[in-house]
Parts: C-alpha cells; structure tokens; sequence
C-alpha cells in the first residue's frame, strides 16, 4: 500500500517537478485573486446605483457567471475563441475565466457587505462634503469589508482551489505537475503528495474560516 | 460574408447544432443524474456526520472534524484526479461517473456538514434543556425539537453550496464522463466547429440559472430576521 501510494523513490524523482507546480499554483493564486477582487469591487460599487437599467443588467451578468460552471467558460475561451480568430492562449484564458467567474462571486459578497453598512454612515459622510465616490470608497467599503471578511476569506480559499482547473488548459500548476509525472511513472505517488501539498497549503485557512463561521452563526441567536 | 454572418456560422452553425444537438441533450440527462446523485447521498452523509458530532464523543469528533477539514480544503479536481487514476493501483477500476460522483459527494458532505453544525450549535440551549425536561429522550429532543429550527437557518448557505458543487459535475469532463461538456468537447473536436460548445453552454444556463434564481429567492425568503 506505501509502496504504491507514496513510494519514497518516486517521490523524491518528482520533488522538484512539484515544487515547481506549487510556484506556479502561488503566483496564479496571486494573480487571480486580485483580479477577481478588482472585478468585485467594481460590481458591487455598480450596484449601489439605484438606477433600474443598471441594477437589472447587473443581477442577469452576476447570475449568469454564477450559473455557468467555471470550467465551461474556461473550455468555452479555449476551445472556443480561436475558431473567431482570437488566440489567448492558456494563461490569458485563465486570468480571464477567473476574472469573470470569480468577480461575480467577490461582487456578490461585497454587495452583502455593503448593505449591511447603515445608510446613515453614507448621509453623514456626504453632509461633510465627500462626494459619493469618496464616501463610498473611504467610509461604506472598509466598512462593509469587516462586516464580510469571513465570506471573502471563504471566496478566496475557492479561487485558490479553483487553480487547479488551469491544469486542464495545460498550464503548469501543482495539480498538472503531479499528474506529468504519474504518467511518466505510472505510479500515483506524484498525485497523492500534491494532494497533501494542498491540504498542508489550505489547512489553517479552513480552521480559521470554520472559527469565524461557527461564530457568525452562534451570534445571532 | 460580413463579419456578423462569419461569426454565427462559427458559433451559432445550424447545421452542427442539428447533428449534435442529441449528444448534447444525453450529456445533460447525465450531468442532472450525477448531480441528483451528489445532492442526495452528499446532504445525507453531511447531515450525518453532524447528528453524529451532536453526541459529543470526543475522539469520533476529532476524526470528524479532520475529514471535513481535508475534503473542504482539497480542490474537488484533485480529489477526482485522485481517485480516477490512483485507485487502478490498487485493483479498483471505478470509472469516471463513480469517481466524480463519489469526489463531489464528499465535498458536500463536507460542506453540509459544517453548516448543519454551526445550525444545531445556533439553537439556543434552553430549547435543550426544555424539551429533555418535559421527558423527550436526547434523540427525540435532537430529532423533534433541534433540528427543525437548525435546518431553517441552515437552508439559505446550504443552498448556495449545493449549487456551486454541483456545478462541479463539469469536471468529470477531465476523466472521460460523458457529462455536457465531455460531449461538446468531444463533439468540437469532430467537427471543427464550436456550435456545440455554444449549445453545451446553454444547456448549462437552462439547468443552472433557474437553481441560481430560486437560491437568491431562498437567501431573502429565510432571511433571518434581525
């Protein structure tokens, strides 16, 4: 069972292979997230316009992404896209998958987060002549940012397991590394060690998420 | 030919889509049965193992809150990848409806759990103390007394997970399930032509887009009120 499963030899051959794999997921991780954050924010400051022909193309552009499994839109631009002549490539087509996926599902909790903040927070800010940009971004969005951390720490600890879908466009994450070197040694050693990279990797976010979680629940009793 | 025309002969091609749009329709009766699958045998087993968590037992606790951490913590790819191409070692050929099937059961499970948790934990203690002391046992207590207020509170993020796992059933496209995307994919490659890539995408919309409405519905319907 050892022998088969996690087989020191082997392991020690694909080392590096993973490793390699593990920087890449990182450095998409750092890529995506922020973006997926830009769009975010950028939907849910649109959605505090109170303005119907916004507000209603807006809910159909976050339900759609919502709705369409990320791996489709990523197949969909990868696949898809070069037969009208435009090429992105793997990594173009990730970073923008994730910016359209990933940017509905941050936009939807900063929405929440926004709405939790009191309209009086905004009244005030105006009444000391911000404009509502400057009220928006200086007192309702660090507000509202508190008040949804721990959705938005739950958000990304997706994003980054969502990562490993760019192994499907060939890209050389963790998940893709550990299965190259399966196949070149017939053996699943590579995979189950990336398997444990992960866990080590999002363990102590997922502690802390069900901490938080545990408590937001409790509280509102 | 204009650039508009060019465009929906690409994308929107009558005559692919007439050739495969069957393909498409058999995909999507396998993803709604894969994701029926998931739903029921991943709430079950979540719900489960929090009954299970109410009893208090110290060690069987711990297992079980590793398990949720492990499947809540690994990318539901690598599980399947794990499972599809790791199990053959050992003499267990399970294909790749079963793999993705029983990969996404556990991320559920996971998942659901957690919530059902936090949800029977969030029932104020003198519900408790209130219902054993008019002579309900503890099961009966769990059962008739917690759990229907835990499952009120739980249905809004419950919801929301269910629908994003299953939208995970896309992923058996990776290990050869002839789920939607495996038969456009494949589909694509035999015709040139991504039409049915664009029919694969709508027959995601028409299964997932009602699910994504009726759970903002559910989200303000059980709204707790503050």
């Amino acid at each position: 069972m050892i022998e088969t499963f996690l087989n020191a030899a082997i392991l020690k051959a694909a080392w590096p292979i993973l490793l390699a794999g593990l920087g890449n997921t990182l450095a998409l991780s750092l890529l995506v997230v922020p973006l997926g954050l830009a769009g975010g924010v950028v939907l849910a400051l649109l959605s505090t316009v109170r303005v119907q022909w916004v507000r209603w193309p807006l809910m159909a552009w976050v339900d759609f992404f919502r709705a369409f499994p990320p791996l489709v839109l990523l197949i969909f631009l990868y696949a898809g896209l070069p037969f009208a002549g435009l090429e992105m490539g793997g990594f173009g087509c990730v970073a923008v998958a994730f910016f359209l996926n990933t940017g509905a599902y941050y936009g939807e909790v900063l929405r929440a987060g926004i709405e939790s903040v009191p309209a009086g927070q905004i009244e005030a800010a105006r009444s000391t002549g911000l404009s509502r940009l400057q009220a928006l971004a200086h007192v309702v969005l660090p507000q509202a940012v508190r008040n949804v951390m721990p959705d938005l720490l739950s958000n990304t600890l997706e994003v980054v397991k969502l990562t490993s879908l760019a192994s499907v466009v060939a890209l050389p994450e963790l998940l893709f590394q550990a299965r190259q070197a399966q196949s070149l040694t017939y053996n699943p050693t590579p995979i189950v060690a990336a398997a444990v990279i992960y866990f080590l990797l999002l363990w102590p976010v997922v502690r802390l998420l069900s901490r938080l979680e545990n408590r937001a629940l409790a509280g509102r009793r | 030919m204009g650039n508009w025309d060019r465009f929906v002969e690409t994308f929107f091609n009558a005559k692919v889509m007439a050739k495969y749009w069957p393909d498409i329709l058999s995909g999507l009766f396998v993803t709604i049965e894969l994701a029926a699958l998931i739903v029921v045998t991943g709430l079950i087993a979540g719900l489960a193992l929090a009954l299970l968590r109410s009893l208090g037992i110290r060690p069987l606790n711990w297992l079980i809150v590793f398990v949720v951490d492990l499947f809540r913590a690994l990318p539901p790819l690598v599980i399947i990848v794990l499972i599809y191409f790791g199990l053959p070692s050992v003499d267990l050929v399970p294909s790749g409806f079963v793999s993705t099937w029983i990969s996404l059961a556990l991320v559920l499970m996971a998942f659901a759990e957690e919530i059902f948790w936090a949800g029977i934990t969030a029932v104020p203690r003198g519900q408790w103390e209130a219902a054993r002391s008019t002579g309900l046992s503890f099961g009966q207590t769990l059962l008739g007394v917690v759990l229907p207020q835990a499952l009120r509170i739980t249905i809004p993020p419950l919801t929301n997970r269910t629908i994003a796992i299953t939208k995970g059933t896309a992923l058996g496209s990776v290990v050869a399930v002839s789920e939607i995307l495996g038969q456009a994919s494949s589909a694509v490659s035999n015709s040139y032509n991504p039409s049915p890539l664009t029919l694969g995408a709508a027959a995601y919309l028409v299964l997932f887009l009602p699910v994504v409405v009726l759970g903002r519905w559910i989200e303000t319907r059980f709204a707790w009120k503050r």
